[in-house]
């Protein structure tokens, strides 16, 4: 009977700790949930404009984000988000989330803004696990070098010399670092050519009256 | 009772210091002090997780059966450290985002619950908290210096990143040491980190060494044996 009595109180102390512990994270999931929200979200607008600046466009470019199934061009497994940008309801340019799927160390995740047009608005690495001090200069805070894909397009420079400079192309590589810049290059590429595939569908999306998203 | 307190310091700063003596916590430590920054940033959440942790553990001392502590213990651990994680999401969001996995992962920091076990559970709340903070402070100090030697040494900067922890004012507060510095690799990545660390080990450890011989042989306190 004592035993019983003991099991039974060791027992419910274990539980009032796990209603507390479970209580206290609760609540303070509750009233961070809204901030956290709002901080992811801020991250994201600021390195989406990095690449576009908020002068260019004027709609919500997180309202206004679809999702692509996954493509090999754009090397990814799964759906991945685009963000597309209008000015006076025209559309401006449009940023995709291509994975360089061949990096160094594992893939590489990045935004890439193309203008309507086809050419480049700009590169960003958002995640990688380049060995720093070498493949990690594709991060804008380290080189300038991920700046050198402004205003590129398929046709400059030519396909042939869409390559980094060792393999005959115009881009450079990193001293040490070859394969994290290549896998770049040829990930920008690849997102160009899906951009010439399927311009009219990506815009179409929001613009023309399928009544998807907003037409403000 | 000062005398006591003063001990309790002592221990926490350099007689039992958490990453130099008692060698706990070595996973965060070696990965996270790359940057000073970093360093004070990890070094800070589990110092608060350690008052925090000591506290409530030596306030439930004596309702606490033996047979269910250590459930209880990692039960507080666990639920202090995720109201720190979220809390860091909500307010230093940028800082979060580069100490990432580090913060869930000081539950698994052994000197919390060595702390919780060893000392806490045995002495008052006021003692307790000062023990926490004391043992976390000698953990972010080694993590601070540590994180000072690698950014110095491996990238020639020093407070890179001050911003995500004191707001944008702070991005003047980086110095660089030398304008075409070409880095040192190994400083920065995983070698660096142990080489480091033994420096500041057998420094702590030559310093010990001479004041023994100095003061003609009085014997010591042997530091306490590391609980986990």
């Amino acid at each position: 009977m004592n035993i019983h009595k003991q099991v039974l109180t060791t027992a419910s102390l274990l539980m009032i700790f796990a209603i507390i512990g479970s209580g206290i994270v609760g609540l303070t999931y509750e009233s961070t949930y809204e901030k956290i929200k709002r901080n992811e979200q801020l991250v994201l607008l600021r390195k989406l404009n990095t690449i576009l600046s908020p002068s260019e466009y004027d709609n919500d470019l997180l309202a206004d984000q679809i999702e692509l199934d996954e493509d090999s061009l754009l090397g990814t497994h799964g759906p991945s988000k685009a963000y597309l940008a209008y000015r006076n309801n025209r559309p401006v340019a449009i940023v995709l989330s291509p994975v360089a799927p061949n990096g160094y160390s594992g893939p590489i995740n990045m935004l890439v803004g193309i203008y309507h047009d086809g050419t480049i608005a700009g590169v960003r690495v958002v995640k990688h696990r380049e060995t720093p001090g070498l493949g990690d200069a594709v991060e804008s805070q380290r080189s300038d070098w991920i700046l050198g894909f402004d205003n590129k397009s398929l046709e400059n420079p030519t396909p042939k010399k869409w390559k980094v400079k060792r393999d005959g192309g115009e881009f450079d590589q990193f001293t040490g670092a070859t394969i994290t810049p290549r896998a770049v290059v040829k990930a920008v590429h690849s997102a160009l050519l899906y951009f010439q595939e399927h311009r009219k569908e990506l815009f179409k999306e929001t613009q023309d009256g399928s009544g998807t998203v907003k037409n403000s | 009772m000062a005398a006591e307190q003063l001990k309790i310091v002592k221990n926490g700063l350099w007689g039992n210091n958490v990453a130099l003596v008692q060698l706990l916590g070595l996973c965060p430590l070696l990965a996270v002090s790359g940057t000073f920054i970093n360093g004070l940033g990890l070094g800070l959440a589990t110092m608060l997780t350690l008052v925090a942790s000591n506290a409530s553990v030596s306030i439930i001392r004596h309702w606490v059966r033996p047979e269910v502590r250590i459930p209880i213990f990692v039960l507080i651990i666990a639920s202090i450290v995720t109201t720190i994680e979220l809390a860091m999401n909500a307010w230093f969001h940028e800082l979060f985002l580069i100490l990432g996995i580090f913060i869930p992962l000081i539950v698994t920091n052994c000197s919390i619950i060595a702390r919780a076990e060893s000392f806490a559970s045995k002495n008052t709340v006021f003692d307790s908290a000062l023990d926490g903070f004391m043992m976390g402070m000698g953990f972010l100090l080694v993590l601070v210096t540590l994180g000072t030697l690698r950014e110095v040494i491996g990238a020639g900067t020093l407070f890179a990143n001050a911003h995500l922890m004191f707001g944008e004012g702070a991005r003047s507060m980086l110095l660089t040491l030398s304008d075409d510095y070409p880095g040192f690799l190994l400083a920065v990545l995983p070698p660096g980190a142990f080489i480091g660390l033994g420096l500041l080990i057998a420094i702590k450890n030559h310093i010990d060494k001479r004041s023994v011989s100095s003061q003609a042989v009085i014997a010591e306190t042997p530091a306490e044996t590391p609980a986990g």
